[in-house]
């Protein structure tokens, strides 16, 4: 019931003169949590609407469990969707909130009226809704909120009624909206940790929106990158860090941010940064080389620059570089806390970095192949 | 002392303020020898309150310009509640064609007073042989730009997710309407509800064109009847029967002041 | 085929959007624009209501209205009655507010009094200050004999009864103008006051030319239109205390007349698009206002 896929084909949307998304295809199979990255503008939250029915796409189809649903009104999908405000219903009370889905999905209109309803609603319904509102509180630990009213919770309370107002029912999938991002930074890694345990418990379909790399890379099956309404990469968390498929994919994904270096590849192919021979070989004409902290080392031999920075984050430890050569570019490195403490501020260092970490990317920004032919040279 | 001027300057203005009120009050319980009397002395010679109220609510139908009041300005408030909410969630929430252009017409709207109107309006409903109606009192005000104006400014701040969470969790769009956005508005609603209460309970000037039944006149209607019939024989029944007229406005006011100044000044159209 | 159920689906959202607004578009024809048409063609006949026969005058109702002394003396009288309720309604207004607004346990007491008059009914309260101007029986003139003056006819004298109905208008529009006067003083931010003390406002009356009453500009501005509208509608004094009478009538009293009592609804249509353009001009710097607050 709550394993749906979802298809959509061709979804293009604009505002007036703006195209927000141009012709997204995006498979999501039954059971995934799929994450929808990218900065704010590039469309994801429009993309999630048009999923939820909360906004009409001007061409493309919109299909849950093999089903077209792109005419289909939003109460009629059956998704549930967490927003990023929560969306509680003030005047109700937790308890209310939570069972407002059911009500509107098992009552007749006359039942659901104030006051008569209580007459006209059959007892058997209503201990039905009572029983489903009481599991999912325990399931999210909020069974002591159920009497209060909206106002009278905190942030992260907020976050749980909303939780649970959206997987009371069994809806084909679970639609959220940034809803981390009003917490602060702590609860925010607490509730990473349980939306992913909810996840893997409900074994539903997830599509989650967020603008937090972070959150897209620990919670997620896979993930869409997107960027000027289109979906610049479709991968696993592992995929996107590994091989970005573009200098902008490479660019987003992973902290500290890679090291991207322009460099000059020479007409027999050799690609050389700051004047310095990398051991990479690849097309000629200019290109940039990214390389991620935790791939570069310092080295007796490579290339010279100086250290200007040190930084300690518990575990791992930032060096920030300047090349000795070209411009001053300045490069990141992480080291482990156990690692050989660094020369001072000031010094010469030399670095290194393993060819086959290397990525190449060409003018155009698209990921480049490459092979390696002998270690960097000093 | 300096500290007791704005007391005594305001309690000499409060006294000016408030004399026609002590003055239509203690009248109102002298006997006719006492009119002459024109001691501010607030214990009457003799108490006559009982036979001039009596008086007043039997010579002429105080009683029946109150119902007729209450009927006007109900009918009025329900039918402007009933068309106003839903336009101004449109216009607020919705999009459809045509919402910039109801929206300035909305806004010149609120310029016009309604005495401008009074002429087509009051031919239309002579030929239509509706003079002499409540529904003639009523219609006119059946459409409150005022109230789309204002409910359309409270609407906007409804949080647009709450919307959309219940648009996915199966309410009917009047539903969303009446039961949530209105409802997250009451404070605007009990302000537009004061505003025209008072308003129409105090109106002379389209009663006076339309109502030329005692039967059918509201309040202030009535009062002009009955000073116009009253005047010098009876001051102490003429001030009972302003007291009654305005004691249900004045008695709302003094319960509910700040509701009651919010109300009456949203707006300078009176 | 996913175009056209796409379409279909935003049809109904746009559907939806008109059936919302219908009731008030169908009122807004019924009740404003057709009538405003209507009012326009009549100002143009010769109509008068229960008439067979009708015929077009042109601009001649309007020519006839500069020509009327009535309608002149109506639109003098008028103004003279502005002319004294919107300065003594706005400074009394903006007086009263400034005491007040220093009262801490007080406030709701002199609130409540001084906007109990915009409360009341006015015919009944128009009705009491009839009687309170009596010459020989009312407490007005008692005191004013006490002073040792001699009584004035207020609703008597003609020359008065203008002036007499201003007072009453003032009374009336006072303590709305006091509210808003306080609204405006309230939105003044506190430092303000303070920073000005410490440049070396002392006293209160640098302090209120220095900080207060710039600050209170936008709400002036208001509180002038507002009290001049509803200087150009009086109406219910003039009904309850003069009828008219002398040329005493003020314009809306004058359109009364013409358009309902004597049945000139073509003359009246043209008083009366004079009287809408004048409350229009009026009205522009209000609509302004609320409309910036409007983001369409």
């Amino acid at each position: 019931m709550t394993r749906k896929s979802i298809d959509l084909s061709g979804i293009r949307k604009s505002f007036g003169q703006t195209q927000v998304l141009a012709d997204i295809d995006l498979q999501v199979r039954e059971g995934e949590f799929l994450s929808l990255v990218g900065m704010s503008g590039c469309g994801k939250s429009t993309l999630l609407r048009i999923i939820a029915g909360l906004e009409m796409p001007d061409g493309g189809q919109v299909a849950i469990g093999g089903n077209d649903v792109t005419a289909l009104d939003p109460s009629d999908r059956n998704l549930a969707m967490v927003f990023q405000s929560y969306a509680l219903y003030p005047h109700m009370t937790v308890r209310q909130n939570i069972a407002t889905p059911l009500r509107m999905r098992t009552l007749s209109l006359p039942a659901r009226l104030p006051l008569v309803g209580r007459l006209l609603a059959p007892r058997e319904a209503r201990n039905r809704i009572a029983e489903a509102v009481n599991d999912a509180a325990e399931m999210l630990q909020i069974v002591h909120l159920l009497d209060r009213k909206p106002a009278q919770l905190s942030g992260g309370q907020r976050q749980r009624v909303a939780l649970a107002r959206a997987l009371v029912r069994q809806p084909a999938a679970f639609l959220m909206d940034e809803p981390l991002s009003n917490l602060d930074a702590k609860l925010r890694a607490h509730m990473r940790d349980e939306l992913a345990a909810l996840h893997r418990r409900l074994g539903a379909t997830f599509i989650y929106v967020t603008h937090d790399q972070v959150e897209a890379m620990t919670m997620s099956d896979r993930i869409a990158l997107m960027i000027e309404g289109r979906i610049e990469q479709l991968g696993t968390p592992d995929e996107l860090y590994r091989t970005p498929a573009t200098l902008a994919v490479a660019r987003f994904i992973g902290s500290p941010t890679i090291n991207l270096l322009p460099a000059e590849v020479s007409p027999e192919g050799r690609l050389q940064v700051a004047g310095i021979e990398t051991g990479l070989v690849t097309e000629p004409g200019p290109a940039t080389l990214g390389i991620r902290a935790e791939d570069i080392h310092l080295a007796p031999e490579g290339i010279p620059a100086r250290l200007i920075r040190t930084e300690t984050h518990g575990a791992d430890r930032y060096l920030t570089c300047q090349l000795a050569t070209g411009d001053g570019q300045t490069i990141v490195l992480r080291q482990g806390a156990s690692d050989p403490r660094p020369a001072h501020p000031q010094d010469k260092v030399h670095l290194r970095f393993a060819e086959g970490s290397a990525h190449v990317f060409g003018p155009d920004g698209r990921r480049r192949n490459h092979s390696h032919h002998r270690m960097v040279a000093a | 002392m300096r500290r007791f001027i704005p007391h005594i300057l305001l309690a000499a203005g409060a006294a000016v303020m408030l004399l026609p009120f002590y003055w239509m009050i203690l009248t109102s319980i002298r006997t006719p020898a006492e009119i002459f009397d024109i001691s501010l002395w607030p214990v009457p010679d003799r108490f006559n309150g009982v036979e001039n109220y009596g008086q007043a609510a039997t010579s002429v139908p105080i009683a029946r310009f109150m119902l007729n009041g209450v009927i006007v300005c109900s009918g009025i408030l329900f039918v402007q509640v009933l068309t106003a909410v839903p336009a101004a969630y449109a216009l607020a929430k919705l999009r459809f064609p045509g919402r910039r252009i109801l929206m300035a017409l909305v806004i010149a709207a609120l310029c016009v007073p309604m005495q401008a109107l009074a002429l087509p309006l009051f031919v239309g409903l002579a030929q239509a042989n509706l003079l002499n109606t409540y529904f003639a009192q009523m219609a006119p005000f059946f459409l409150s730009v005022f109230a789309i104006f204002l409910f359309r400014q409270s609407f906007r701040s409804y949080p647009d997710e709450i919307i959309e969470a219940a648009r996915m969790d199966g309410f009917s769009e009047m539903e969303i309407c009446w039961g949530l956005v209105l409802r997250g508005s009451l404070p605007s609603l009990a302000a537009f509800a004061i505003f025209s209460v008072v308003a129409h309970w105090n109106d002379l000037y389209w009663p006076m064109i339309v109502v030329s039944d005692t039967a059918l006149a509201p309040p202030p209607l009535g009062m002009l009847l009955f000073s116009d019939a009253e005047t010098g024989a009876n001051y102490g029944a003429l001030m009972a029967g302003a007291t009654m007229i305005t004691a249900p406005m004045i008695v709302c006011f003094v319960l509910a002041r700040r509701h009651f100044i919010a109300g009456i000044t949203m707006t300078g159209v009176k | 085929m996913t175009i056209a159920i796409g379409h279909t689906a935003r049809s109904r959202i746009v559907t939806r959007g008109l059936l919302f607004a219908l009731p008030a578009i169908l009122l807004m024809a019924v009740i404003y624009i057709i009538p405003v048409i209507v009012l326009m063609g009549f100002s143009l006949t010769d109509y008068s209501l229960g008439a067979l026969n009708w015929r077009f005058v042109g601009l001649q109702n309007f020519v006839a209205a500069f020509k009327d002394p009535v309608f002149l003396r109506s639109l003098t009288n008028t103004a003279l009655y502005a002319a004294i309720v919107i300065p003594a309604g706005v400074f009394l207004g903006l007086g009263v507010a400034l005491l007040v607004h220093g009262r801490k346990a007080s406030r709701g007491f002199w609130e409540t009094a001084y906007f109990l008059p915009v409360t009341a009914t006015l015919v009944a309260m128009a009705t009491v200050w009839q009687f309170l101007l009596h010459p020989s029986l009312g407490p007005v003139n008692a005191a004013i004999k006490w002073f040792g003056f001699d009584p004035v006819s207020f609703l008597g004298n003609p020359a008065l009864l203008i002036p007499t109905m201003a007072l009453i208008g003032v009374w009336q529009i006072l303590g709305f103008n006091m509210v808003l006067f306080l609204a405006g003083l309230t939105a003044i931010p506190q430092d303000l006051h303070e920073a000005a003390r410490m440049d070396g406002a002392r006293n209160p009356i640098d302090r209120f030319l220095t900080v207060t009453w710039p600050m209170l500009g936008p709400t002036t501005l208001f509180v002038v239109v507002t009290t001049s509208i509803s200087a150009f509608k009086v109406f219910e004094t003039v009904a309850v205390l003069t009828k008219g009478r002398s040329g005493s009538e003020t314009l809306l009293y004058a359109l009364y007349l013409e358009g309902f009592e004597y049945s000139n609804t073509g003359y009246a249509a043209a008083l009366t698009l004079i009287f809408l353009a004048i409350v229009l001009i009026l009205s522009i710097g209000q609509t302004v206002r609320m409309d910036r607050k409007v983001h369409y």
